[in-house]
């Protein structure tokens, strides 16, 4: 996967499910993960098929994760941050009781 | 035949028409109407209709009887899918003295419906159906009688299904004229002149309007509700609300609110917060729950809010209907009203919902 080369930047490490990846400061949740290599962030509530991010600008909804047990959370609006839990959204959120 | 509206009135009465081999063309004045079917709760709703007057509580109930027929007959001929269901409804109270009104209204009903089964259910009861239903309720009513759809799908199906059978839709137009003469109706827009024998104005807000060139008094008004919907859960809540329901997709609906402000369909911060705080008490996880859209419009209120179906004497062949219920009484009109047109007629169960009870007014 390319990147943009950023010497200065420093890195920061979240949890991908059970994956720790190193991404750089200033990358969202979606560059880092998509520079990691994957592509399937979650599955659709109704038919459970695999999506990943489409238009990486906040309108898609598409590239949707689980945030430090936060559900339905961009991934591309969101920046990454060193000990994140970042989780696939699989189907619907749970209800919280 | 011309049908004026494309909404979920004039949409069931066209494709009812057209099922029933009346050639019909159906005028719909398009995405800049005020479609009272955008902000529809997708309830078919028995439990609390025609309490004060019992014509229209027999109207509603028979719709919801042949609800199930219509939604067979709409996935057959268009394999849309309404997310139909009937598991019973359930109306909330928040407070002891919304119970007491309940109670006592649905007491009203059943001296007049008794077929209407229903409970009254204080908030140890409700929970077992409700789970996760908040401390801080009175209680509520349980009916058999009540369902939902989606509303949308609906209205999709209708317009899929009227083509389906050989009707012509015309959307984009906006009827500015009638002129009857000669046996015939001329239906001027501001694109073309129509022109049909017969005609049926079921035109939503614009009905009032429309209804008084061919010699109709049906006096509507515009009664706005706002809604605001989550991000999708899992499903939690089986049965709708008159408050609150789950989507089968899995979103939930919050709406229920009612203000008198003309024909303004935008929304207000402190309607929406309370509509909020309402379903954070009826269900206190839902403040975990993200709210992606919320919306106003506008539903067709009669001065009694009860339906109008009327036929022109000056100008026969004419008729309009509206009402505020077009979820719930979309089977009615397809399988009864829209028939009883075809002949000519008006159906004997509608004969006292003409506004000749607003003689006074």
């Amino acid at each position: 996967m390319f990147r943009l080369p950023r010497a200065d930047t420093k890195t920061v490490r979240f949890a991908f499910d059970d994956q720790i990846i190193t991404a750089q400061t200033g990358d969202s949740i979606a560059a880092a993960l998509l520079a990691a290599g994957h592509r399937s962030f979650r599955d659709t509530p109704i038919s459970g098929a695999a999506r990943g991010p489409l238009c990486l600008m906040g309108v898609c909804f598409d590239c949707l994760v689980t945030v430090n047990g936060a559900p339905n959370q961009q991934a591309c609006m969101i920046l990454v941050r060193d000990g994140m839990q970042v989780r696939r959204q699989i189907g619907a959120a749970g209800v919280v009781s | 035949m011309i049908v004026i509206g494309g909404g979920l009135v004039g949409s069931a009465i066209a494709y009812g028409l057209q099922r029933k081999g009346v050639q019909t063309l159906m005028l719909d004045e398009g995405d800049i109407a005020f479609r009272a079917a955008r902000g529809n709760f997708g309830l078919i709703w028995v439990q609390s209709k025609g309490i004060h007057f019992p014509p229209y509580a027999r109207w509603t109930w028979q719709s919801a009887q042949m609800w199930a027929e219509l939604d067979a007959e709409l996935r057959d001929v268009t394999s849309a899918k309404l997310d139909y269901l009937r598991p019973g409804g359930v109306e909330i109270c928040l407070n002891p003295e919304d119970l007491n009104d309940l109670a006592a209204e649905l007491k009203t009903l059943h001296t007049h419906a008794p077929h209407v089964k229903y409970d009254m259910l204080d908030r140890h009861e409700l929970a077992k159906l409700l789970p996760g239903l908040g401390q801080n309720i009175a209680g509520g009513s349980y009916s058999t009688a009540d369902g939902h759809v989606n509303p949308l799908a609906l209205l999709r199906a209708l317009h899929q299904g009227f083509i389906a059978k050989g009707g012509q839709i015309i959307s984009g137009e906006t009827v500015a004229e009638i002129n009857h003469h000669a046996d015939s109706f001329a239906i001027t827009t501001q694109a073309a002149r129509h022109s049909a024998a017969r005609l049926v104005i079921a035109a939503g807000l614009g009905t009032q309007k429309l209804a008084a060139m061919v010699d109709l008094h049906v006096p509507v008004r515009p009664v706005r509700g706002q809604n605001l919907i989550t991000e999708r859960l899992q499903p939690f809540l089986r049965y709708p609300t008159g408050i609150i329901r789950q989507t089968a997709e899995g979103t939930v609906q919050i709406g229920a609110s009612s203000e008198e402000v003309g024909m303004d369909e935008s929304t207000s911060p402190t309607i929406l917060a309370s509509l909020a705080a309402d379903a954070v008490r009826v269900f206190p996880h839902l403040q975990h729950a993200r709210i992606v859209r919320s919306w106003g419009a506008l539903r067709t209120m009669t001065p009694d809010g009860y339906p109008i179906y009327m036929q022109s004497i000056t100008c026969p062949g004419a008729s309009a209907a509206v009402c505020h219920s077009g979820v719930t009484l979309a089977a009615a009109h397809v399988l009864t009203l829209a028939p009883a047109i075809a002949d000519g007629t008006l159906p004997q169960d509608t004969a006292a919902m003409t506004s000749e009870r607003f003689a006074d007014v």
